[in-house]
């Protein structure tokens, strides 16, 4: 399949880069703030508190057809021009609606350790499922946002049997104004935060699938500059400072859904792959029994 | 003059349990829990958290006691990529003594 384009080429491109696609292969997650202007997010998170988002019976539908309504707040966000090239870029134009839920926390609600992973049944190495997380409203500190665990995709654990883990170096936790979305691969550990504030809390995930093979499916116009590609094998090969002793493994299944998404068998870093990969068979003449 | 000892059943244990970056106690912590025994508290997790001593060590020397120390195993054939749970915990208590009546129920 060729690397689809905008219908419109007059239009800017706006999927993701090479290089934020790296940093999704390494950390698990993108952040975009002010990705939904805030009379969207009102009508939204009026849709969200009245109960008027659910999807009833379409496990399984192409998203195209999940909130169709003119007046769905949910469907006229989701389909902004930017964050519609966002999911295209991590499960193509066309991906299928899995589920979604609006997440409640109620004001003064203690929430306690609930490190977790959403999708621990999900034993594909490569392809992924992608969840989006939607704050319809400011999200202070207080209001215990969602809390990811970079670089944790690649674990695999049983869904919150994590829970002994409190805290992390590194985690982060979505402290953002209302519009703000994270956009992460499904096995990322993470964990709802206490509300401390006066006001109920929400946050949105919805659950989408691909239904094409998840290869360059964004802008990679720049994939092919010598800059970039040393840019990308950086951010490949980053640290995260809980993976302490694991780094090395977690780069090379770093590089591994890197060759899966680009198509390129041959890619590496610092030759992690390429120097295991060499298993020759030659026999010169003299060494023959 | 040695002070008293803590009156029979007053003693509480606190667990602290931390993930080190390697096997060894002296290497930096990368995750921790507390668990308090002593107290009606509940450990909050948040964004941006310090762990609160560099090192298993560190937390040695500041009176808490070693009572797990984390096996080391090689990777079963064929899964030498697969990665999963944090490997280094070192869990560590202290007791201490509550005051009863302060306590009592």
């Amino acid at each position: 399949m060729s690397n689809p384009t905008p219908s419109d080429h007059a239009a800017p491109d706006l999927r993701l880069t090479s290089r934020e696609m790296a940093r999704f292969v390494r950390d698990g997650f993108l952040r975009f703030d002010d990705l939904v202007p805030r009379d969207l997010c009102a009508a939204a998170l009026a849709e969200i508190a009245a109960g008027n988002h659910r999807a009833p019976g379409q496990a399984g539908a192409p998203f195209r057809d999940v909130w169709t309504a003119p007046d769905s707040a949910l469907g006229r966000l989701f389909r902004l021009p930017r964050v519609a090239a966002i999911i295209t870029s991590l499960v193509g134009p066309d991906p299928r609606y899995d589920h979604h839920a609006a997440h409640l926390t109620p004001a003064r609600t203690r929430m306690g350790a609930n490190l977790h992973q959403d999708a621990e049944y999900d034993v594909r190495r490569l392809h992924f499922d992608l969840q989006v997380s939607f704050f319809p409203a400011d999200t202070p500190a207080a209001a215990g946002g969602t809390l990811f665990l970079p670089g944790s995709q690649f674990r695999r654990v049983y869904e919150s049997t994590t829970r002994r883990y409190q805290d992390v170096l590194g985690q982060v936790q979505a402290v953002c104004a209302a519009g703000a979305m994270f956009f992460w691969h499904t096995n990322v550990w993470h964990a709802a935060r206490s509300n401390h504030t006066d006001r109920d809390r929400y946050m949105f995930k919805l659950r989408l699938n691909p239904t094409v093979r998840q290869q360059r499916l964004w802008n990679t116009g720049d994939l092919d500059d010598a800059r970039t590609r040393d840019d990308v094998a950086q951010i490949l090969g980053g640290t995260i400072p809980w993976h302490g002793q694991r780094h090395r493994i977690e780069v090379m299944n770093r590089i591994r859904l890197w060759r899966y998404l680009t198509g390129d068998p041959d890619f590496d870093v610092a030759f992690w792959w390429s120097r295991i990969e060499n298993t020759p068979e030659t026999l010169y003449r003299a060494q023959r029994a | 003059m040695t002070a008293s000892p803590p009156a029979p059943g007053t003693l509480r244990q606190k667990l602290l349990v931390l993930y080190a970056a390697n096997s060894s106690p002296d290497t930096e912590v990368i995750a921790w829990s507390l668990y308090d025994g002593a107290s009606d508290e509940t450990y909050e997790a948040a964004g941006d958290a310090v762990p609160p001593y560099a090192s298993v060590l560190d937390a040695m020397r500041d009176g808490w006691r070693v009572i797990k120390y984390p096996d080391l195993r090689p990777p079963s054939p064929g899964q030498e990529y697969d990665l999963s749970y944090l490997e280094f915990e070192f869990v560590l208590e202290k007791l201490e003594a509550i005051n009863v009546e302060s306590n009592a129920k």
